[in-house]
């Protein structure tokens, strides 16, 4: 990804920042032109849910370029809190421990980065909740 | 040092990555009996200084209920910045959307990088120049394999907010002190990899002359013996060292069992003192009294009085405490700590 690419997506990939439909309501992720579902032009920034169930996942055991280092890793479509859907990495976790069902919240981490000298591109991951002892 | 208007803690948080390293395991490897710690905490490969940070800021404004619009200054200390030119503060920052009105920086000061940003953050927020200021200790620190640092360094950070006294606020500020001279008790040349040490020189003339200094030159200030503290923290870059300062100042092991978390979690550098500060907040109660000093090589230790305020009860229920990031954990052996910590080039 181009730095000023990057640079344009900080705040939807480090807050989790979404869109909601004016005309249906739809919370829409990642952000785009359109609302998929009724074609609306009007669409309001919002932060998404930082918590939410998984519905499905898989391993990657083939990384795409400039994620192999963190291969195998767990990605999963995931149902946040507020009704949105997410694809993203699930961190934390050991991919026998993943079940449809899980429960996960946001958590902050490196997803690439351009060799060693270029630029480290943060954002979110999901993780299973953290609860207390 | 005093400030011109009484400033208190609004919220903290801490975070610790879940993977763990057994020192047996370290001495599977290297050979070694001498095991200064039980375990621990490690990186994920995808964690860093700057993840850690955002991790304790974003537990830090969840506990003290704030607007992160409303920070006004956010300073990192570390000694393992992803970038050798680029601040931590400011991804921190726009992680936790405090951006763009807010100073932001990063602190460097080996192990006291963290209390250093408390001291900057204190004087910004008596001084009225912002209403909240954070301060992160947090480090993913480097030891050569098989010296004996590999024992200890260790992964993890803690964030403060502080602001103007109120009752709101979780503890206040009585009284800092700092205590600072040249010892080379411990560098990091640039671009190199690895710290190199004096052994038994960070002992006597490094650890223990900077941290009675700072102690015995804030309680003098305050008219305080170790008598009139229910806690007290010292950095803890092993287990020795914070209970044989503490015997020195007349501490008890009492005082300082809470905040002593390095045989689970080891020393995670400028996170060390403010994780075991939060994890003394966590079980302290209002009018305790907490005695906190850091110690960072170079050299040169903070010293911190803080009176816990009835405001602490509040949030205990909600808040995850230190606790919580010490039992989430997964064992790792030495080649995925090798793979984790980058020690190990293709």
């Amino acid at each position: 990804m181009s730095v000023p690419r990057y640079w344009r997506e900080i705040k939807y990939r480090y807050r989790l920042i979404g869109e909601l439909c004016t005309e249906c309501g739809a919370i829409i992720f990642p952000r785009r032109r359109l609302c998929p579902h009724c074609g609306c032009r009007e669409l309001e920034e919002c932060k998404l849910s930082e918590t939410g169930t998984v519905l499905s996942w898989t391993v990657i055991q083939h990384p795409p370029k400039g994620y192999e280092k963190y291969a195998p890793y767990v990605v999963a479509l995931i149902k946040l809190d507020d009704g949105a859907q997410i694809l993203s990495q699930v961190v934390d976790v050991e991919p026998e421990e993943m079940r449809v069902g899980l429960r996960v919240e946001a958590t902050f981490r490196r997803v690439r980065e351009d060799g060693s000298s270029g630029i480290i591109e943060y954002g979110y991951k999901f993780r299973p909740i953290i609860e207390e002892p | 040092m005093k400030t011109s208007r009484p400033v208190g803690i609004i919220g903290y948080g801490a975070y610790i990555p879940m993977n763990r390293l057994k020192a047996s395991e370290i001495s599977r490897v290297w050979g070694g009996c001498a095991e200064p710690i039980e375990e621990k905490a490690v990186a994920s490969i995808d964690e860093d200084a700057v993840t850690i940070a955002v991790e304790c800021a974003r537990y830090a404004i969840k506990r003290a209920k704030i607007d992160p619009r409303e920070i006004g200054a956010i300073y990192v200390g570390t000694e393992s910045k992803p970038y050798a030119v680029k601040p931590c503060g400011t991804i921190v920052a726009e992680a936790i959307g405090a951006t763009p009105h807010v100073t932001a920086a990063d602190y460097e000061f080996a192990c006291k990088a963290g209390t250093e940003a408390f001291q900057a953050c204190i004087g910004l927020v008596s001084s009225g120049m912002v209403k909240y200021a954070m301060a992160i200790g947090a480090d993913t620190a480097q030891g050569r394999p098989a010296d004996p640092l590999e024992y200890t360094v260790a992964c993890g950070g803690a964030a403060l907010i502080f602001t103007l006294k109120s009752e709101r606020t979780l503890a206040y500020l009585e009284g800092s002190y700092s205590y600072v001279t040249d010892t080379p008790d411990f560098w990091r040349r640039g671009l190199e990899m690895y710290p190199r040490h004096g052994n038994r020189f960070t002992g006597e003339p490094a650890y223990f002359r900077h941290i009675i200094g700072a102690a015995k030159g804030l309680m003098a200030e305050l008219g305080y013996g170790p008598e009139d503290f229910k806690y007290a923290v010292f950095h803890q870059p092993n287990v020795k060292f914070p209970v044989k300062v503490a015997k020195r100042l007349g501490f008890s092991m009492d005082a300082i069992k809470p905040g002593l978390i390095v045989p689970y979690v080891g020393n995670t550098y400028a996170g060390s003192t403010p994780i075991g500060l939060a994890a003394t907040l966590d079980v302290a109660e209002p009018g305790d009294r907490i005695l906190v000093v850091s110690y960072g090589s170079g050299a040169g230790s903070d010293a911190f009085s803080f009176v816990v305020q009835d405001a602490i009860m509040e949030g205990r229920p909600r808040d995850l405490p230190v606790s919580a990031f010490i039992a989430r954990k997964r064992y790792i052996d030495y080649s995925l700590y090798s793979r984790m910590r980058g020690k190990i080039h293709l």
